[in-house]
């Protein structure tokens, strides 16, 4: 197969397009009243584009909001609704949750690097090796090297300007400068009270999202709330029988579809049984999915324009990542935030020895708020994100 | 977007002009901007400190090679040194005398080894195996569940059973001996390298299965950590190779330099995709340009071969060449270009494009926006879209929702397409009816035919080296259309074929 043309028609074509869009991005701010929104684009297509496809609500089910009575959304076709875990046996007992202090968890890691930075703090006046050590702590905690060299930078002129030189206090400067960066930040879970309130995770594969929309559920159910859960990750093989797993740890109901079945048909299916059933919020799970799959990203689009449909109220959307994800995790948080308005992070697996930095670059510069941090495996290990812990811990 | 290293080293080495070698401060210069490519690209820092060294011993006093502008032979060490440290002795698979071979997946929550050991069973399928798998997950809920499903896709059974992983991995060997499988693929829990109590298990896993090979799963998106988990899993579990997952994603993937430097095991597989064919063995010299962040051409071709139709795209660039591609042809391929992802991870896969083009943040939705306006056109128009005047313009842009200057923009960007592509299929003419001739009898030639030789060429005005030296390892790149020489595009072309 020759090569080249391959190569020819792929470079013929982007060059085109990108020609074009150029063009169209240098005239957009003379035609600004001009440029239809993206709503207005897509009927704009309307007339040659394939016709939009009408986002499926299970064509059985009546869309007004089912009355207490004839509670009976359920009849919709693929969705299996589990009953609820019987209360005289419930398969797990539920263990005490015990919440683990941020500090004593990230300690376990600590101790592998203890002493990374310590060489500093007895120096008197940083030399030009030091202040690049000092970069190279933050490179190697993941904050990426663009938001180290900025952070440095912006402490030299503070130590400069504060007449400081010595290696503790230009630490203590630093670590001042990035609690500063974290302050002030809403990291309050947004649940409207006498709303089906939807919560959707969303992230790359592999980052902890079941997981994590269990042991949230386990929270909600200990803060006297009723959560729903919604198997919207029908891609995995499993994912499903997972969740139903941690909605039985936590007593807390499990909607799921079929394996390969619409995501969006099942997370409506969950809305209108959470609605049906007096459930205050519906924890909805999604496939994990790599952010540069444009298929992928709409269906997630949709997933969620699904979701915010009456009853459903969607209060949070929280992007789930890795502590041990790199500078990709800010290509993630970009793309995330414009398919689906991301209103949160969760950084899991921070237990380890990975320090999540990353999320650090994101909450700066996208200004997404870190929500909540998972700890270890067991229900109780999700705690609220301590962002001065968090800040100390980059440095141990 | 990232400024490629190219055009920073252009930069830097733009005021050497004629010096005939690179002095010890150029090489310092270019050094720290590879630093910093390799650190955004996940690179671990020791990793980076031994890799700067080891160019730097390299570089300092090389004479400058005729060929090779001093950016382009920087580089080209560079790249030599990358695809050199993942590379090294490549993997071969030999199986055990006395059956089954087996195979232990180990690595941290999250990085693929359920789903990758499906895809390695698969794989020893395809070599005529058959595989047993284990489920040694017990931590996770429904990870067995999950291996039972996947194996059902592939045909493969899968042992479990609800005990504790040491016992679960002791009675399937049993079973495979029994049953008469020649490969057992153990599929363990995930865990963190700092978890002692799991990391003892998993090493009692290994004492009671004695595994042949032992496979760490690397999610290519892990930044600095990698290093530590590499090094606590291989001092454990004495690691045969690795297996980087996740590859599909946009991520540099600098963690696989620093798994494989920890390690100085291969990476074996690698992982592309959430399909289960999605797995081959690894390829180092296309890693290392994709964590230089230089474009990497090839997987371009191989994303275009799974979606394009070959003779509809054979035909639709013979076209171009013969300036006959119309407006029709131009929407039809973007359609299955489409299908290869966004459009900003394909135009940095093409680095050398000029600046300008390279620095507009490329949305999806203006291909829709393109598609929009094309289809507002009369099939008339699409044929020659030379006759559109103000007024067709106007109605275009209604019709597509755009305005009139991004109807023209459009129209202006095609026409300078095709020119220069008929100025090619002009250029190439002669080359291909040579190449014709001389091909002739290799099989080599029909193929080429259509294609006319007609591939965008090596940067900076800059010559593959002439055949025969070795700069086979010199990265890959793509200038503007408008610096297209058409003898450039052949030797492009030909290097390409070759190294595939």
């Amino acid at each position: 197969m020759s090569t080249a043309v391959w190569i020819l028609i792929i470079a013929a074509i982007l060059l085109v397009v990108a020609g074009a869009a150029f063009v169209a991005t240098r005239s957009r701010g003379r035609d600004l009243e001009l440029e239809p929104t993206r709503d207005e684009r897509r009927t704009g297509t309307g007339t040659v584009a394939p016709p939009k496809p009408v986002e499926e609500a299970p064509a059985s089910v009546d869309t007004a909001v089912p009355t207490e009575a004839d509670a009976v959304p359920v009849e919709i076709e693929p969705a299996v609704v589990e009953a609820p875990p019987v209360a005289e046996a419930p398969p797990t007992p539920m263990e005490p949750l015990v919440k683990p202090s941020f500090f004593e968890r990230l300690g376990k890691a600590r101790t592998a690097f203890s002493g990374y930075l310590g060489g500093l703090v007895g120096r008197g006046k940083l030399t030009e090796d030091d202040w690049e050590e000092l970069e190279e702590a933050l490179i190697q905690a993941d904050v990426g090297v663009a938001t180290s060299m900025s952070l440095i930078g912006d402490v030299r002129d503070l130590a400069k300007g504060a007449g400081a030189d010595s290696g503790e206090d230009i630490l203590g400067l630093l670590k001042a400068r990035m609690h500063r960066e974290l302050e002030g930040k809403d990291r309050s879970l947004t649940l409207d009270e006498g709303k089906t309130n939807v919560w959707l995770f969303v992230g790359v594969n592999g980052v902890g999202k079941t997981t994590t929309i269990g042991k949230v559920a386990r929270r909600l159910v200990d803060e006297g709330h009723k959560p729903l859960l919604a198997a919207g990750d029908t891609f995995r093989a499993a994912a499903a029988e997972q969740l139903t797993t941690w909605g039985e740890r936590a007593g807390a109901e499990v909607v799921r579809g079929n394996e390969g079945g619409d995501p969006s048909a099942v997370i409506f299916d969950g809305v209108q049984a959470a609605a049906a059933r007096g459930c205050d919020v519906v924890l909805a799970d999604t496939a994990g999915r790599l952010h540069n799959k444009t298929n992928l990203m709409e269906e997630l689009s949709k997933v969620r324009r699904v979701a915010g449909r009456e009853p459903g109220h969607v209060s949070e959307v929280l992007l789930v990542i890795d502590a041990t994800t790199g500078q990709n995790g800010m290509s993630q948080a970009k793309v995330f935030t414009e398919a689906v308005e991301v209103t949160g992070v969760v950084l899991t697996k921070l237990d380890g020895s990975a320090k999540g930095g990353i999320v650090f670059a994101i909450e700066s510069e996208l200004g997404i708020p870190v929500k909540l941090v998972g700890l270890g495996e067991k229900a109780g290990d999700l705690v609220d994100f301590d962002a001065p812990a968090f800040v100390d811990a980059l440095f141990e | 977007m990232f400024q490629t290293l190219t055009d920073k080293f252009e930069g830097i080495f733009g005021r050497l002009g004629k010096k005939g070698r690179l002095t010890e401060e150029d090489v310092d210069e270019a050094l720290r901007e590879i630093r910093l490519a390799l650190l955004e690209a996940d690179v671990n820092l020791t990793v980076v400190r031994g890799l700067r060294d080891r160019i730097r011993a390299r570089a300092v006093g090389e004479e400058i090679h005729k060929a090779l502008n001093p950016a382009q032979q920087v580089i080209k060490i560079v790249n030599e040194e990358l695809t050199a440290s993942l590379g090294g002795e490549t993997m071969r698979i030999t199986f055990a005398a006395r059956p089954p071979t087996v195979v232990l997946m180990a690595g941290l929550q999250g990085s693929g080894k359920t789903t990758t050991s499906a895809k390695l069973a698969r794989w020893f399928k395809s070599q005529g195996r058959n595989p047993l798998m284990v489920g040694a997950d017990l931590q996770r809920p429904a990870a067995v569940e999950q291996l039972r499903t996947l194996g059902r896709q592939i045909d493969v059974p899968v042992f479990s059973e609800p005990s504790d992983p040491v016992a679960v991995a002791a009675a399937a060997l049993e079973e495979a001996r029994r049953t008469g499988r020649d490969v057992l693929i153990v599929d363990t829990a995930g865990r963190l390298a700092i978890d002692e109590e799991l990391m003892e298990e998993v090493r009692r896993i290994s004492d009671t299965v004695q595994p042949h090979y032992t496979f760490l799963v690397v999610d290519a998106m892990t930044g600095q950590d990698a290093v530590n988990t590499a090094e606590a899993f291989h001092q454990r579990l004495s690691l045969d190779g690795v297996i980087l997952t996740k590859l599909d994603g946009d991520a540099r993937g600098g963690a696989a330099l620093s798994v494989k430097e920890v390690v100085g095991r291969p990476i074996a597989f690698a992982a592309t995709g959430e399909k289960l064919e999605d797995f081959d063995l690894f390829h180092p010299d296309r890693m290392a340009s994709r964590i230089l962040g230089m474009g990497d051409v090839l997987t371009l071709i191989d994303k275009a071969e799974q979606v394009y139709e070959k003779e509809q795209a054979e035909e639709a660039a013979a076209r171009m060449l013969e300036g006959q591609f119309t407006l029709d042809d131009f929407l039809e391929q973007m359609q299955q270009l489409k299908k290869m992802g966004p459009l900003g991870g394909l135009l940095s896969m093409l680095p050398g494009l000029p600046k300008e083009l390279r620095n507009v943040n490329i949305d999806d939705r203006e291909l829709a926006r393109v598609e929009a306006i094309i289809k507002s056109m009369t099939p008339t128009e699409r044929a020659d879209p030379r006759m559109i005047e103000a007024s067709r313009r106007a109605r275009i842009a209604k019709g597509s929702g755009t305005n009139p200057t991004q109807v023209a923009g459009l129209v202006t960007q095609f026409t300078e397409m095709q020119k220069m592509m008929k100025k090619l299929g002009g250029m190439g003419t002669k080359k291909a009816r040579k190449d014709k001739k001389a091909n002739k009898g290799k099989g080599k030639g029909g193929s080429r035919v259509t294609g006319k030789g007609g591939v965008p060429a090596l940067a900076g005005g800059g010559r593959v080296t002439p055949k025969g030296t070795k700069a086979g390892k010199a990265p890959l790149m793509l200038p503007g259309l408008d610096r297209i020489d058409a003898k450039d595009l052949d030797a492009l072309a030909d290097e390409l074929d070759r190294r595939r």
